[in-house]
């Protein structure tokens, strides 16, 4: 092997290790005293005692520490000086850690560096998997590393913590509580068996005591409860099993876990979890939230990767950078593809109106490129069927041209915006549906959302534009707008049921805004609006849309604030070059010589 | 069976081909996808899913398996069997790196059309 300086070292193999590093360069060049990390003393101060630092990059007692459990300690102790206590001092105690990867169960603890005045129990099982140290000094446990079977981890770090004598228990310690205590297998009774001050959450410090007493005191009944109250499990979730049983333990046969459907086989967490952890962990790429809610395969797959996405997109508007090789192929090239392989290529035509020379436009399109069908599609617009993927930039060059954009027919997003004629045309028409669908439409388009988003308006009751089974619809009367949702017209049929009332235009498309920000936010991947409202209750939408006027302008502002990102049309993006690699072949090697 | 001796090919760099995607090579022999995986790794299959002619290529990459565009199925990118309870196989190429050009081995599709 060869250094940079030129040495020379011979070599079978060469094995690095790699960790996070102190980042203390700006504390360095601004003239800190500088170590490993940026030194402070127990109250947390710098060498500035008006400069305080907490976190990785501070090193405290001449450590420096890169575990969560140490740094909410610091964090503490600054608090603590801050709010006047001079006496509030950061001493680093024993610290468990479990490894953040799954399918690789490894915890360890404490110091296992080997001493003359050390000992070492091993259990090696090299065709299960399992490896368990414990390293022993003065008859306690000073060091604990488990690898493959981690389930005992909390009680052996709970006796490394207390310095128990274990000269007693020495003969079956390695085995664990099972035999140790005489406790049986059953993991619940394990968890019983538990001292009162065992650590159940590394990430918060909950200790076992403050979990129970909270579920007796405050009668708490769900595991949401529990992590609200005591935060455990409220962070990384690997201790959910241990605080599930300690739940069981504590309310009986009273408790009845809530049957969450995990997301797909890559995790065991359900879609709502999965939202909430990326914004209570502030999540903002998908490695990194595989990372922390410890997904169990490297990279996902085809059922999680889109809705991870989506939820990211949706949670962080503007800062979260699109991941197109984690949408399905239809979002990633912003047509359709057929079941020959060729795409179908859909315009918008806003409330489903047209003009001469768009219909013009599509038409040398259709000659031009030789595209063998065009159709009607059922919410009012020309769809170009069996374009080939090459020639899909040069179809959009030429349908931008003509004023044209994508009409994300493909997209799980806001489709379309069908009307009908209303008072333009039409002698009982009450309003100008066509208008407003126009308004509609515009406003909405770009966005994202769980599922695709289908919209109507009607110019009276007597409903053309079939508002009554789409996701959201409006049917004009003489006294204004009635706002409807919650229709399905596909794999199920159901009419809709009216949201609210609306006075004027304005105040429509208010409280569309709102409710479609209310189905983003709640909404999991592919569960359209009908299916969402009704795992949330009509009701409760119709609480925060239409009662909650405050939520209601929230979440309308939250939705506008989304769209400054969203309205950027595909097509001429691509057209200007945007992922090329896309649409071309890599070689061509039609002229290999076949022998 | 007769061994066909390995007719490499260049067909570009690496980089061409973006991480947890896929190109496409036109062949005399029908569309072959290059794929590269998130850890870098890169295989080559027929572009066409054993269970209704899908292109593989316009597929999600996950791990090292790709999921057809149509109906899902998943394929093994080193070894093109189908996962799961389907039951299928598409052809797979091998491949070289040398330096930074992509090298694949056409033999395996000149062989198809001589079959």
């Amino acid at each position: 092997m060869l250094l940079e300086d030129g040495t020379r070292l011979p070599a079978d193999m060469v094995i690095m290790a790699v960790g996070i590093k102190p980042n203390a360069g700006i504390a360095k060049a601004a003239g800190f005293d500088v170590g490993r990390g940026i030194k402070v003393d127990p109250g947390m101060r710098t060498s500035d005692p008006d400069v305080f630092a907490v976190g990785e990059c501070a090193e405290a007692h001449g450590q420096v520490f890169g575990l969560v459990a140490p740094l909410y300690e610091m964090a503490g102790v600054i608090a603590a000086q801050l709010s006047g206590d001079a006496t509030a001092a950061f001493s680093p105690s024993a610290v468990a850690t479990k490894l953040k990867v799954t399918g690789i169960n490894l915890f360890s603890a404490g110091d296992f560096a080997e001493a003359k005045d050390r000992e070492e129990i091993v259990l090696r099982d090299a065709s299960r998997g399992i490896y368990k140290r414990l390293v022993l000094k003065d008859n306690a446990i000073v060091g604990v590393v488990l690898y493959g079977d981690t389930a005992d981890g909390a009680w052996f770090f709970d006796h490394l913590k207390k310095g128990t004598d274990i000269s007693e228990l020495r003969e079956t310690l390695i085995f664990g509580p099972a035999y140790a205590g005489g406790s049986p297998l059953d993991p619940t009774a394990a968890v019983a068996a538990l001292p009162d001050e065992a650590e159940i959450c590394g990430c918060n410090g909950v200790c076992k005591s403050k979990i129970t007493g909270a579920i007796t005191t405050l009668g708490l009944k769900t595991l949401d409860d529990v992590r609200a109250h005591t935060k455990a499990s409220a962070s990384c979730g690997s201790c959910t099993g241990l605080v599930e049983q300690l739940m069981k333990v504590t309310l009986g046969d009273s408790y009845n876990p809530a049957a969450v459907q995990p997301m797909c086989p890559c995790t065991n967490h359900g879609h709502d979890d999965v939202r909430r952890l990326i914004v209570a962990k502030a999540l903002k790429t998908i490695p990194d939230l595989m990372h922390a809610l410890e997904w169990k395969t490297s990279c996902g797959c085809a059922k999680c990767r889109p809705a991870l996405n989506y939820y990211l997109i949706a949670t962080w508007p503007g800062t979260y950078k699109d991941d197109g090789q984690s949408r399905y192929i239809n979002e990633r090239v912003h047509a359709n593809i057929q079941k020959d392989g060729t795409y179908s290529v859909v315009p918008r035509m806003w409330g489903g109106m047209t003009t001469a020379s768009e219909l013009r436009a599509i038409a040398d399109v259709v000659e031009k490129f030789n595209i063998p069908a065009v159709k009607c599609t059922g919410g009012q617009r020309i769809d170009m069927l069996g374009v080939k993927k090459e020639d899909l930039p040069a179809v959009w060059a030429d349908l931008n041209k003509a004023g044209m954009v994508s009409g994300a027919a493909y997209a799980k997003g806001l489709r379309t915006v069908k009307t009908c004629v209303g008072t333009d045309w039409c002698r009982f028409g009450t309003q100008g549906s066509t208008g407003l669908g126009i308004k509609l439409e515009k406003f909405l388009w770009g966005s994202w959302t769980p599922a695709k988003l289908k919209l109507a308006v009607s110019g009276c009751p007597r409903n053309c534009a079939e508002a009554t089974c789409k996701d959201i619809g409006v049917i004009c009367i003489e006294s204004g707008y009635d706002i409807h949702f919650a229709g399905a017209a596909g794999l199920d049929i159901q009419g809709t049921v009216v949201l609210g009332h609306a006075d004027t235009e304005d105040e429509t498309i208010e409280i569309i805004g709102a409710l479609t920000q209310l189905y983003r936010e709640q909404g999991r991947y592919l569960e359209r609006v009908y299916k969402w409202a009704k795992r949330v209750g009509i009701d409760t939408v119709r609480k925060q849309i239409m009662d909650d006027k405050e939520r209601r302008t929230a979440l309308y502002e939250r939705f506008v604030y989304s769209q400054t990102f969203s309205q950027i049309d595909p097509w001429a993006e691509r057209v200007a070059g945007k992922d090329a690699f896309e649409f071309g072949a890599m070689a061509d090697l039609t002229l290999q010589a076949a022998e | 069976m007769t061994k066909t001796a390995k007719t490499w090919v260049d067909i570009g760099r690496v980089e061409d081909v973006p991480v947890r995607g896929a190109r496409l090579l036109k062949t005399a022999h029908g569309c072959i996808a290059v794929f590269r995986t998130a850890e870098n790794q890169v295989f080559a299959l027929d572009d066409k899913c054993p269970h209704k002619g899908g292109p593989l290529s316009q597929g999600i990459v996950h791990g090292t398996s790709v999921t057809c565009p149509l109906h899902n199925w998943v394929i093994g990118l080193n070894d093109g069997v189908a996962q799961g309870a389907d039951k299928g196989m598409v052809r797979t190429y091998a491949l070289k790196i040398e330096g930074e050009r992509l090298l694949l081995d056409l033999a395996p599709a000149k062989a198809k059309t001589a079959a």
